[in-house]
């Protein structure tokens, strides 16, 4: 199990070095002189002009910008964000904590449901509950998430009034967020209603960012539960006089959730990446609006510096599939 | 408590967050930052200068014209070179949990506030990182001042290198927030100069509170405001990037106030019973600039033809959805010194064609450049740009249309010898009618700003004699007159200006649109 680890954790150099060149070089690459654009139609002076580039370093030759931006990273500062001032890890951890609630009650929505549903979706294999589910499945998949959001916010918190409209807790409850999680700083502030609050702020964005991770995880979930249905173990427990439940819950379930957990992995990356169009809509202060604002500001240290924090977050998430992966199956341990 | 908590509860039960004395405002967007020195966006303009300070003079609520503000009175020389302020006295800095002011305002802030943008040797230049003063240095104040001297502790002069009547109005504007000095020197001691943008301190109708970072910010009323303290009890910003959403909080009694409505919602709130659309026209104008240097531009004739081809009630009526008006000046309709004496050249297909056979045009082809970014006094320049093709090609002339990536399309279209003619607008800065004719129709913009590339003598002369007369009949005149040139000569073709609607609940009173795009809650109350 540690040379596995040590091995796994040897591949973050290439890929880490690899980031940041990606990163340093997308930003630039993009047509957009950050000051032209910060000056806009009032325009900037050529003198002015070159006294900013010499500020922020953009007259240094490239090689350096970006040594100077490695450099930069081993010692723990990643920059000033050209439009805030402010330290590019402040903000980001600033921010963080949000985008990891959501992402964290959304798949856990997804999972709680999706894996019951492709079960009995696979037991009931071309059945009106089979079809139907996996109808939805699609539906679910293709929904521009914008739109439903929108339809949802509209129905439940316009038309119903059940839930709050957007924002991450009522504004009559005001207290420090030392954890940055909602849920948990609402209970420590002791105030009467404030995790009410919290709990119900957080359900129209869970369920619009649960959708598709939620019909990838029922589909996938069904095939695999499918294909383990037809092993010859199965068969065998069937014979013994097993009771069906016992036989589809635990003996194919079990087999069939490797390949599961390996989706779900990978979407909690994907929603940790940034859950962009559900934080813009639902008012969520998350990381995902601040990289797309900041790539339009063409803020080259939000862009480099928060692409090299999410890429490591997404790579310590696959690492941990990986080693959950180990322990539930130990063949992979060895190949 | 216990009070507070059924308050709560039923408030949550409600969707609505709402009291008579918290007035919730939902932003578009998160302030840069609370220094407004350093910034030029009216999103964190909103959220400072506009709430938390205040200047030497204020504009008038919901008007462009100057009234006294942090200066009681000002002098100024018969040689328009000095300008001498005398401030209020009694003016007290905010109180807050992180400072506790010991004076009231003096010269020294005044002072202060000016110096830490204009000399960059200065120990307050940099007290934030990476800092820059782009609206100081965008409207010439370097050049321009040539000292500020402290009199006595109430009394400012400021030395002028040149006459400049728009000086008093760049004063208001909101770079030119007076900071307490004071504040300043103890974040330097204590080693934290960069809270100066993070946690401001201002002579404001409002003190700031708390800022959750892209969520919300909340202020409290100055109760030792040196005007009537604000009728608002807390300010509160819920931050809401998405305009149907912004719509739905105001619905749901989740907030009072909301910037930047969807044209296509603005029925829908207008049937409303509880919200109340204001609307007034917004200090911008949107623009087709010819090269009036590039044959046949040249020929005033042949611009004032193209003017009658295009349909403007069409193209506004098309792009803007009610949030727009036909231009017929360079300057929107709420500026003093307006012209409405000028008639528009008429929409009118065969007198632009006879007018150009006239002048000897046929066959014409040109280019039409096409912003690729949303602005207010051009929501959809690209589909704008294909009506006017299309109203030119019944006149016989082919339209190119092209663009550009926004900073290269600024930059390229200032160019002299630009190939076409150029989609793009302005939003003024100080209500001074100079902002709009010098900067975007001057001699000295050529090859900059003045995108028509447009120098013509008796324009510039009224503009040049309009920008060191002091007497603001005189300057009226003067302007007014200049329009009539501009028409005369069109160099551009005016298309619109913006119509800025808020809608509001009805529970909100005395909230006025600002002419500068702000938005302003001092003045403004609530009834239950």
């Amino acid at each position: 199990m540690l040379s596995f680890l040590i091995r796994r954790l040897a591949t973050f150099i290439p890929t880490f070095i690899g980031v940041t060149i990606i990163a340093f070089a997308f930003i630039r690459l993009l047509p957009g002189d950050p000051i032209l654009l910060l000056a806009g139609e009032r325009g900037v002076s050529p003198e002015r002009y070159e006294q900013l580039r010499q500020q922020f370093g953009f007259d240094q030759p490239m090689w350096k910008q970006y040594l100077d931006y490695v450099a930069g990273i081993f010692q723990g500062d990643l920059g000033i964000s050209f439009s805030t001032k402010r330290p590019v890890l402040d903000e980001f951890l600033t921010l963080f904590p949000a985008t990891v609630e959501l992402a964290l009650c959304a798949i856990i929505l997804a999972t709680l449901i999706g894996i019951p549903a492709g079960v009995i979706a696979a037991v009931n294999r071309g059945k009106f509950f089979d079809q139907a589910l996996m109808s939805s499945a699609l539906v679910g998949y293709s929904m521009p998430i914008f739109w439903w959001a929108l339809l949802l916010i509209i129905v439940f918190s316009g038309t119903l009034g059940w839930t709050p409209v957007s924002g991450r807790i009522g504004l009559q409850y005001f207290f420090d967020t030392p954890t940055g999680f909602m849920l948990i700083d609402s209970l420590l502030s002791g105030q009467s209603g404030a995790f009410r609050s919290a709990v119900s702020h957080l359900i129209l964005p869970t369920v619009a960012l649960a959708t598709i991770p939620l019909a990838v995880i029922a589909r996938q979930t069904r095939s695999a539960m499918l294909e383990v249905l037809g092993e010859d173990y199965v068969r065998t427990a069937r014979a013994k006089g097993m009771s069906p439940m016992r036989v589809n819950g635990v003996h194919a379930l079990r087999n069939a959730l490797i390949p599961v957990i390996t989706v779900i992995g990978l979407s909690v990356g994907t929603l940790l990446a940034g859950a962009i169009l559900t934080e813009t809509i639902f008012s969520w202060p998350g990381i995902g609006k601040w990289m797309v604002d900041s790539i339009f500001r063409r803020d080259y240290q939000v862009v480099q510096g928060g692409l090299l924090l999410i890429a490591l977050v997404v790579m310590i998430v696959n690492l941990i599939v990986d080693v959950l992966y180990g322990l539930i199956n130990p063949k992979i341990r060895k190949g | 408590m216990k009070k507070f908590l059924a308050i709560s509860v039923s408030a949550m039960l409600l969707g609505s967050a709402a009291s008579a004395a918290n007035l919730v405002y939902c932003s578009e967007g998160s302030p840069e930052g609370f220094d407004p020195a350093l910034y030029t966006s009216g999103t964190t303009f909103d959220a400072s200068a506009r709430n938390i300070y205040d200047r030497l003079v204020h504009f008038k609520h919901g008007e462009t014209e100057i009234e006294p503000g942090l200066a009681e009175s000002w002098d100024i020389s018969d040689d328009g070179l000095e300008y001498t302020f005398h401030l209020r006295p009694g003016v007290k800095f905010h109180s807050t949990d992180y400072f506790t002011p010991t004076r009231d305002l003096n010269a020294d802030d005044v002072i202060f506030s000016f110096q830490r943008q204009g000399d960059a040797e200065g120990e307050y230049h940099s007290m934030t990182p990476a800092s820059s003063y782009e609206y100081y240095n965008s409207m010439s104040m370097p050049d321009l001042i040539s000292s500020i001297e402290k009199v006595d502790d109430l009394t400012v002069k400021f030395v002028l290198t040149r006459p400049e009547a728009p000086m008093l109005a760049n004063l208001a504007m909101s770079f030119a927030s007076i900071l307490s000095k004071e504040y300043a020197d103890q974040l330097i001691a204590a080693g934290t100069p960069e809270m100066l943008n993070q946690q401001p301190i201002g002579t404001g109708p409002f003190k700031f509170t708390a800022y959750q970072k892209d969520a919300v910010i909340r202020y409290a009323r100055n109760d030792d405001y040196w005007r009537e303290p604000a009728a608002i009890e807390n300010l509160i910003f819920a931050i809401t990037p998405d305009a149907s959403v912004r719509y739905q909080k105001l619905k749901a009694g989740e907030c009072h106030v909301m910037p930047y409505p969807n044209p296509a919602d603005l029925e829908a709130m207008k049937a409303d019973e509880n919200i109340n659309v204001v609307s007034r026209e917004g200090l911008n104008v949107g623009y087709l600039a010819y090269n009036t240097k590039v044959a046949p531009f040249d020929n005033p004739e042949v611009r004032k033809a193209l003017n009658m081809a295009m349909d403007k009630q069409a193209i506004v009526d098309g792009i803007f959805q009610g949030a727009g008006s036909v231009a017929k000046n360079p300057i929107p309709p709420t500026m003093w010194s307006y012209n409405d004496a000028i008639v528009d050249d008429p929409y009118d297909p065969e007198a632009a064609k006879a007018a150009l056979e006239a002048a000897g045009v046929t066959d014409l082809s040109m280019k039409v450049w096409a912003m690729p970014v949303q602005r207010p006094y051009n929501p959809n320049a690209r589909r704008m740009a294909e009506m006017i093709q299309a109203d030119f090609a019944k006149v016989g002339v082919n339209v190119e249309i092209v663009s550009y990536e926004w900073g290269e399309y600024l930059e390229r279209s200032k160019a002299e010898d630009r190939d076409g003619a150029v989609l793009l607008g302005w939003t003024g800065d100080n209500g001074d009618p100079d902002n709009f004719l010098a900067v975007l129709l001057g001699c000295d913009g050529v090859g900059d700003a003045n995108r028509a590339q447009w120098c013509n003598e008796d324009f510039n002369k009224l503009i040049q004699d309009a920008k060191v007369e002091s007497d603001q009949a005189e300057r009226t005149k003067l302007y007014e007159q200049a329009q009539v040139v501009f028409k005369e000569q069109a160099p551009w073709a005016t298309i619109a200006h913006s119509v800025v609607n808020e809608p509001i609940s009805t529970k909100v009173q005395g909230y006025k649109i600002d002419p500068f795009g702000g938005h302003v809650f001092y003045g403004v109350s609530l009834t239950e």
